[in-house]
């Protein structure tokens, strides 16, 4: 890969919620139409970046810099320029349940731009025909199954034709063919629009599918970041554990047997 | 958690959940006041829609609430003007403590009750599922596009509601006053609207107005301040049912205070 700026730079970003430290020095560089996976167990901060990436949360040290610009010193309006060039794709979807598909996909639009409401219209057609959805849009979303929710958020998400695109858990909760066009689904996109793509997940055979370079999260650092053959081959003892999924291994989930006795008798 | 502590931290809670409210006054008023110059003001269809779910289809329930308590008051006034001979004063006294205190604040309980619980179970379900989250993705400031227009369509439609159960009061006291009583139609008519000031209408309607920001700011705020799931909305939907009760009550005790000493 030659060298390019990356659209996405953090450096040494720290972040604590009361006295938990749960970011501690993260530096991730993220490149222009690559799909880049950041995994890791429940609770080792991934979420927490990913929401520091879209500025819904401010750090307490380290810069984030997106599309070549560094976020921290931004105003409202700067901010939103910078936002209508990403998009989301949340774990939940997040669709706005008073509003039908149609609506919901076309918000950012109708918001955003000022486009005639028959261009409008057409593209949101075109959106849900790109996640194999076109002619769902008077449903609401109370009447969609979960992984066609999931369809329409990402249509939502590449409303605005974004730069960049974060997916939140793309593929939680889903049955294993559901998980592979969701997978096939992510590269297709990234490859055909050629956005750059963040996938946040633990779901290790979607990650070796879509992942172009994955970076590996354990207590809030990055213990490994990689190509699939390079993490795949690992010799790091917390990758290697968290790619088997073994129980036993550096990464603890249980207390020490004698912190046991004591937190009984306490 | 002893005695003292337990009052500090609903000191601090109270000062803290007070700032917020604040805050969230001075940001919608803020959009209110520069959203027409950025070219960000809320469209006209999401504040109509507000405005008929907390006016037009309140209508009903205010209907009632208001006849109801005319019907009251004229009752309860002639077991003691009668005493008098004073009959015919029930008609001024229906229609003075509809248009001074009962309209405004009974209106006001009854769309917190109606439309503020309802603000808040649906901001805070869109809170708990991320939705407010993925407003704020897409450059939509949450304040403009759900608080902005459930607050206009509050102060909008609430003094109008209020003016709706002045007038609903005063029909039920007139039921009583002419099939019961026996009192003279046009006489009942004359009495209460001669007695009637518009100093009695204008302050009903700075109460209500005041109402209005009270029950959409709280409503809001404890919406989008959501945490923990469905537990969590139907928690702060109780706690914003009671806290609109309570400021209303303390507000109009507090108005009525300033234009009673201000002879107004």
């Amino acid at each position: 890969m030659e060298k390019r700026e990356p659209v996405i730079k953090v450096t040494d970003l720290k972040k604590k919620f009361g006295d938990r430290q749960i970011l501690n020095g993260i530096n991730i560089d993220i490149y222009k139409g690559e799909i880049f996976v950041i995994m890791g167990g429940s609770g080792c901060g991934k979420s927490t970046l990913l929401r520091h990436l879209i500025g819904a949360i401010k750090p307490d040290e380290g810069s984030i810099s997106l599309l070549g610009k560094e976020i921290a010193g931004l105003n409202e309006d700067e901010m939103d320029f910078i936002k209508k060039k990403i998009g989301m794709s949340y774990q939940g979807s997040a669709l706005f349940d008073s509003m039908t598909v149609g609506e919901n996909v076309s918000l950012p639009l109708r918001e955003h731009t000022k486009l005639d409401q028959n261009v409008i219209n057409i593209m949101v057609k075109m959106k849900l025909e790109l996640v194999g959805l076109r002619g769902f849009e008077n449903l609401m979303p109370s009447q969609l199954s979960g992984g066609m929710k999931k369809r329409v958020g990402i249509a939502r998400a590449f409303a605005m034709d974004p730069e960049i695109v974060f997916y939140d858990e793309p593929t939680a909760g889903l049955d294993p063919i559901v998980t592979a066009v969701m997978d096939k689904l992510i590269i297709d996109l990234s490859r055909a629009l050629s956005v750059t793509s963040v996938v946040v997940t633990h779901d290790m055979n979607s990650v070796f599918r879509i992942a172009d370079r994955i970076a590996m999260l354990y207590e809030g650092r990055v213990v490994e970041i990689g190509t699939r053959e390079e993490i795949k081959n690992s010799k790091n003892p917390y990758v290697q554990q968290f790619v088997s999924g073994s129980p036993d291994g550096p990464i603890k989930f249980f207390q020490q047997k004698d912190d046991y006795l004591e937190t009984l008798t306490a | 958690m002893n005695f003292i502590e337990s009052i500090g931290s609903v000191v601090t809670t109270t000062y803290k959940h007070s700032v917020g409210v604040l805050s969230l006054l001075c940001d919608t008023l803020l959009w209110l006041v520069t959203g027409p110059f950025k070219r960000k003001f809320p469209k006209r269809e999401g504040i109509s829609e507000q405005m008929v779910f907390a006016g037009i289809q309140s209508f009903i329930i205010v209907f009632f609430v208001a006849f109801f308590t005319g019907i009251v008051i004229a009752m309860q006034s002639a077991y003691q003007l009668n005493k008098f001979g004073a009959t015919i004063y029930v008609a001024a006294m229906v229609s003075v403590s509809m248009a001074r205190e009962l309209g405004p604040v009974l209106t006001a309980l009854v769309v917190a009750g109606r439309v503020g619980a309802a603000i808040t179970a649906e901001l805070g379900s869109m809170k708990v599922s991320e939705q407010i989250e993925a407003l704020e993705t897409m450059a939509l400031n949450p304040v403009r596009f759900l608080v902005v227009p459930r607050f206009l369509a509050l102060i909008v439609m609430l003094p109008c509601l209020t003016v709706l159960s002045d007038i609903i009061g005063v029909l039920g006291g007139y039921l009583v006053g002419v099939y019961n009583l026996g009192l003279n139609p046009s006489r009942y008519i004359d009495f209460s609207f001669n007695f009637m000031m518009w100093k009695d209408v204008s302050t009903g309607l700075i109460k209500s107005f005041t109402f209005g920001v009270i029950i959409s700011i709280i409503g809001c705020y404890m919406g989008l301040n959501t945490k923990g799931g469905a537990e969590g909305v139907g928690r702060s939907t109780t706690v914003s049912v009671v806290t609109s009760f309570v400021l209303i009550i303390l507000f109009d005790c507090i108005l009525t205070g300033v234009f009673y000493f201000s002879n107004m």
